[in-house]
């Protein structure tokens, strides 16, 4: 009686194993002929997938959506991703991607090499505006995937309440490190630290190339994390940490150093552009101002940020997805989206009216100049967090051996 | 109320009638269950275990063509590759265990206290006690874990509380120190004796394995003591008032006390319960995933990656697919031996194994004496 029964019970669960892998099969051939017929045709609606720095950026890219869709008659859609990678993923993996996204650079090397991204940047009509340290960003194995939809580089925000409290004027402002460091040391009273950031790679490895220094070799191929210049500059910042006229934003109890600065915790600030955003909506009241970060021993160094619009390969309507793309990178979509939400236009044809419109960002301007970018090689992001989770005990490590082992992770992920 | 009635009742059923027509309709019945377990459990397990072994990318179906099978590469990677991937599975396999082996007897612990506190007959007001007890477990973790940010934030209520006692409390959430590892700094011992760092375990050195939880990680186990204990509890009670006062009675006429009664007499006798509740909070607290999510997504310094977390963010962040999908099996591995350990441990302390039987279980309420 047992036999019959359990062989019955083995049929029933094949006939539903492969009734599910039907089903499953039949969705996916549902989806891949319509791609083929549609992205030869070119037809329809768009969808938009982004992630919001806030009200104010998500209505400024629906707007901009509306009207490309307005005028070019396609049906286009935002949506606000709540975890972005994470429903990129899930698009991909279902070959039904949003057609047009954010993507950073350290996100791009794996989505173009399992073939999720459309590398169509470089058809792009207005290709060579963009900067060229953002186009190197987004360049994968040769071929530019994605246009660089703004740019935000690093720069010291100083709180001019705090900096006239403690007796400082404009002759003040540190241009080396070690006025930094005295500077820092006079904000520092009571409850408030001179300076505060993020226990990050992204903030603390802008003062690498102020010591000459920088995460790899100029073309990308060797690590150079623990060369002399970068232990020299981790130890700088271990120093201002460890005597105090420095703090990491979590001590603080501050989620970055933007809140540690709204909040007064810090007077100084090292941050991005998004700054001026997070300060108008969250700490109107502040009084601030944004200058360049104090050259090291060897001169002028920060770090450069950026996204792309990536399209899917799998969209169903490239050629308007591309359309898209091209008016949102566009230089008066650009400007429309700097005076928005703070971001700095990705494309040299802004740069002149940007300068003109916001002088106040002057020093992120001139930043872009001299600018690093973070590693974005396959396999580098983990590296980098597994860097972010060393800087977090900087305090108590010894800076050469955080960069050692650093260098050794990089260097295998290099080599893969 | 009876399974004995019950159980003659579905046997005499099965007996009458043709025996194939009744099968027939039996899995007509069972049909739309076997469909959907069919379409969203074993096929998914299925899919994962390919992609466990397969060089999947992430896009379109792991069962596409163009998907090669590369053996027990994403396994080695993960358990022996001597690289980063090593690394952080060693490091959130540690973490977890500090988590388990703190949170597993606390919990059980705790939901016993509570539900013999509220069990007991002198107790007045028991429906509020029992409300406010189970009251965090069907809050949502995701609440409770925003709750936990904000009291244990560096100025938050936790740390208000200890300075009021001169005690400067910890940036908790931020705080990467390993709590044996802090122990061993107030003895003086700062640095690793040179053994113990150069030997290395799963890319971990054996000092960082002894690390003891981080004070992040010992944040999240108050709060998992704090959210699970009010339901087992619940399960500790359903118990204990299916225990009889009978016996009781008479261990007290015997002379026993209160605790040689606890001792002796109520948790013998809770022993399949106690089973349940190890096994649950076991398995719960090997697949710790969404406080770390919401709240601190493996920081600081990783001390809070635990193995569930780690593989969706290989999958998903890093697109190592097979690695991520690889990590979850070997966690499935970890639960499956675990629970196989703590059944053995418990079966073998029970010097008369036909105790077992009269087990408190609901049905077989009023007939514990031998039959």
């Amino acid at each position: 009686m047992k036999t019959p029964r359990a062989s019955r019970l083995a049929a029933v669960i094949t006939i539903c194993v492969s009734g599910a892998l039907g089903l499953s099969a039949c969705g996916s051939g549902f989806a891949s002929p319509s791609a083929n017929e549609s992205s030869d045709a070119g037809s329809g609606p768009i969808s938009v997938l982004i992630a919001s720095s806030g009200d104010a950026e998500a209505t400024a890219v629906k707007a901009a959506v509306a009207d490309w869709s307005k005028t070019s008659g396609t049906e286009a859609s935002v949506n606000v991703a709540s975890d972005l990678i994470q429903q990129l993923s899930q698009g991909f993996a279902s070959g039904k991607p949003a057609d047009v996204f954010y993507l950073s650079p350290d996100q791009l090397s794996g989505y173009a090499s399992n073939g999720s991204l459309e590398p169509y940047a470089d058809s792009l009509a207005n290709k060579g505006d963009f900067q060229p340290s953002l186009t190197r960003a987004f360049t994968f194995d040769g071929k530019f995937y994605c246009a660089p939809k703004d740019s935000s580089t690093l720069s010291l925000v100083i709180n001019n309440d705090l900096w006239q409290a403690a007796g400082l004027t404009d002759a003040d402002i540190p241009a080396t490190w070690d006025e930094l460091e005295a500077t820092a040391k006079k904000l520092t009273s009571g409850n408030t630290v001179g300076l505060s950031f993020s226990p990050e790679v992204a903030r603390v490895a802008a003062f690498f190339p102020q010591a000459g220094g920088s995460l790899l070799s100029s073309d990308g191929k060797t690590a150079t994390v623990n060369s002399t210049e970068n232990v020299k500059a981790l130890t700088f910042v271990k120093k201002m940490l460890t005597d105090g006229s420095a703090k990491f934003s979590s001590d603080l109890g501050a989620g970055w150093g933007g809140e540690a600065f709204g909040k007064q915790l810090s007077a100084m600030t090292i941050e991005g552009n998004w700054i001026s955003g997070a300060l108008s909506k969250d700490f109107p009241s502040i009084k601030y101002r944004t200058v360049e970060l104090p050259a090291g021993p060897k001169g002028k160094g920060t770090l450069q940020f950026t996204n792309c619009w990536g399209i899917a390969a799998d969209s169903k309507n490239k050629p308007a997805a591309k359309a898209l793309v091209e008016q949102l990178t566009g230089t008066q979509t650009q400007m429309t989206f700097a005076k928005a939400f703070g971001v700095m236009p990705s494309v040299i044809s802004a740069e002149s009216e940007f300068r003109k419109e916001f002088p106040e960002q002057e020093a992120s301007i001139a930043g872009v100049e001299y600018a690093q970018t973070l590693p974005s090689q396959p396999g580098a992001a983990d590296v980098l967090k597994d860097f972010n989770a060393k800087l977090a005990t900087l305090q108590t490590s010894d800076p050469k051996a955080i960069l050692d082992a650093i260098q050794a992770e990089m260097t295998a992920t290099l080599s893969k | 109320m009876n399974t004995l009635t019950r159980s003659t009742h579905s046997s005499g059923t099965r007996g009458s009638g043709t025996r194939g027509n009744h099968n027939a309709t039996g899995w007509l019945f069972t049909a739309p269950v076997l469909i959907i377990l069919g379409l969203f459990l074993v096929l998914p397990v299925i899919m994962a275990a390919w992609v466990s072994i397969s060089d999947w990318t992430g896009r379109g179906s792991p069962f596409a063509a163009g998907t090669q099978f590369v053996g027990a590469k994403n396994f080695e990677a993960v358990i022996s590759g001597g690289g980063l991937a090593e690394r952080d599975f060693g490091t959130a396999l540690r973490n977890n265990l500090y988590y388990v082996v703190l949170v597993v007897p606390l919990q059980t612990i705790a939901s016993l206290f509570l539900a013999v506190l509220v069990n007991s007959r002198v107790l007045k007001g028991k429906g509020f006690f029992r409300t406010a007890f189970y009251f965090p477990s069907v809050t949502s973790s995701v609440a409770i874990t925003v709750l936990w940010l904000f009291l244990f934030s560096a100025t938050g209520a936790v740390n208000k509380f200890l300075s009021l006692l001169g005690i400067t409390g910890p940036n908790w959430f931020q705080e990467p120190a390993g709590i044996m590892h802090l122990l061993a700094q107030s003895v003086g011992i700062d640095s690793p004796p040179p053994a113990m760092e150069s030997g290395t375990f799963l890319g971990v050195s054996w000092w960082d394995w002894l690390s003891g939880p981080s004070v992040a990680m010992s944040a999240f186990i108050l709060m998992a003591i704090f959210t699970t204990s009010g339901t087992f509890m619940l399960l500790f009670i359903a118990a204990l008032q299916n225990l009889q006062g009978e016996l009781e009675e008479a261990a007290m006429l015997d002379g026993a006390g209160v605790w040689q009664r606890f001792w002796y007499v109520t948790l013998p006798m809770l022993r399949p319960t106690l089973f349940t509740v190890i096994t649950l909070g076991l398995i719960g607290s090997w697949q710790v995933f969404d406080q770390i999510y919401t709240g601190t997504e493996g920081g600081p310094a990783k001390t809070t990656v635990t193995p569930a977390y780690l593989s969706f963010s290989t999958a998903f962040n890093n697109q190592q697919w097979g690695q991520g999908a690889a990590i979850a099996f070997l966690l499935f591995a970890i639960i499956i031996v675990f629970t196989v350990i703590q059944r053995v441990l418990l079966r073998e302390s029970d010097s008369v194994p036909r105790r077992k039987r009269m087990n408190p279980k609901p049905s077989r309420g009023r007939s514990l004496w031998p039959r």
